[in-house]
């Protein structure tokens, strides 16, 4: 049987997700025995070039590029794995949600402490992906097979998830692996 | 003493006149869950995470009364899904970023969703929009993270007795408002005590955050409910 195929995406969150995964220490050896990656972080491959059979997300959706890229993920992906708090609820980019985008521009860019005295404007350039009203779980844009809850997720918890997929068993949740922050 | 006898999911209790079924089931050994409950206070029974099943009808554990002989339900699995439907109800009413939460660890609505190990909530979060209110000299108070409990009502009071929190509005406009002339005569450890009987991150001591490192808090190693439990012979 070929290898399964795991690509990794970071949306609007910290890459400390990414971090987790790599604080499965000297395991990183075992799992590239155990899996290929496609598009991903890791690897910097930046397109899908086949079907993956897990997706791992972090970070929720604060912008039109998030979407895009979830929607590619879902389509690309036989598994998709909300991967820590930003991913499963929107996390601390939420902290906006509730409050107009507009006055949240104009605190950044116009009305904040930071801004040169002289004036600041809101980014408008056509290239710069469009900001949502709010940042949304990514269970709310697309289906999500499971959640890995985490600021980030512990590296036991993402290793014991990834290899009871691989090996089809279920995975077994001790109190130790759920954990919010 | 005249002994009550009763049942928790099939197990033989006894309990004392006067006592509630909660208080009766932790003296067996069996942890009925509660949040709003405080030891010590009067229940009042507005959580409904203690709600168990006796003859066929619903009721709050933490307020009725122990009688001879009822059979009481506590861990049948639509119970707990019940409860568990309830945590997720208060995570998804307030906004609940625990990685931002001085109470992380230490929170008894978070150790209520590790040990019913709730991975994602299934209600949509509503993101209500709260305030924070930092203008009281010892204490803040997080509308956030607010779960309408009332603990602080009744047992955050001046040394004449005044409570210095109380409930505004109704529905879901409801707030707890603290009055900043009272709360500023509280002492440190007044205000200490506020912290830690508010089961959430709503009520927090300035000046002090985070001291306790990430491993050694409350319910970092052991579920919430562990102290009460005794292992079925
Ligand atoms: S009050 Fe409890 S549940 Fe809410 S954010 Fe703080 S730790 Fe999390
Ligand atoms: S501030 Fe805390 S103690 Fe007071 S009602 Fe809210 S959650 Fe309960």
């Amino acid at each position: 049987m070929s290898k399964p195929i795991v690509a990794t995406a970071s949306l609007a969150g910290c890459f400390g997700c990414h971090m987790s995964i790599l604080d499965i220490d000297e395991r990183i050896l075992t799992l590239i025995d155990l899996v290929e990656f496609n598009k991903s972080p890791i690897d910097d491959i930046k397109t899908f070039s086949k079907t993956c059979d897990i997706g791992l997300i972090e970070g929720g959706c604060c912008n039109s590029e998030n979407v895009e890229n979830l929607r590619d993920f879902r389509k690309h992906c036989k598994i998709l794995i909300s991967v820590g708090e930003c991913a499963i609820m929107g996390g601390l980019p939420a902290l906006r949600n509730g409050i107009p985008v507009k006055d949240c521009f104009a605190e950044a860019y116009l009305n904040g402490p930071t801004v040169d005295p002289a004036g600041g404007i809101i980014p408008n350039d056509p290239e710069l992906p469009i900001i949502l009203d709010r940042v949304y779980p990514l269970h709310e844009i697309v289906k999500i097979d499971a959640f890995l809850p985490g600021c980030p997720p512990s590296a036991e918890l993402i290793w014991k998830a990834l290899t009871a997929l691989i090996e089809g068993k279920p995975l077994e949740l001790t109190y130790d692996l759920v954990k919010f922050d | 003493m005249s002994k009550i006898k009763f049942s928790v999911d099939g197990r033989e209790c006894f309990g004392k006149p006067g006592q509630t079924i909660l208080e009766a089931a932790r003296d067996n050994g069996v942890y009925i869950p509660s949040l709003c409950r405080y030891e010590g206070l009067k229940p009042t029974g507005s959580c409904r995470i203690c709600t168990v099943r006796v003859g066929g009808r619903y009721m709050a554990a933490c307020t009725q009364p122990l009688s001879e002989g009822i059979t009481v339900e506590n861990t049948a699995p639509d119970l707990e899904d019940m409860r568990r439907a309830m945590i997720e109800m208060l995570f998804v009413g307030g906004n609940h970023m625990c990685p931002t939460c001085e109470k992380s660890g230490n929170c008894e609505l978070q150790a209520l969703a590790y040990r019913y190990q709730m991975l994602v909530p299934r209600f949509p979060y509503q993101f209500p929009l709260r305030t924070i209110d930092p203008t009281g000299p010892k204490l803040l108070v997080d509308h956030n993270r607010c779960i309408k409990c009332h603990r602080c009502v009744a047992m955050v009071k001046t040394k004449d007795g005044k409570s210095v929190f109380g409930p505004l509005y109704r529905s879901k406009r409801k707030k707890i408002g603290a009055d900043l002339t009272l709360a500023a005569g509280l002492t440190d450890d007044q205000a200490k005590k506020a912290m830690d009987h508010c089961p959430v991150g709503a009520i927090l001591k300035k000046e002090i955050g985070f001291a306790v490192p990430i491993g050694r808090r409350t319910y970092d190693k052991a579920p919430i409910g562990s102290d009460v439990e005794t292992p079925r012979t």
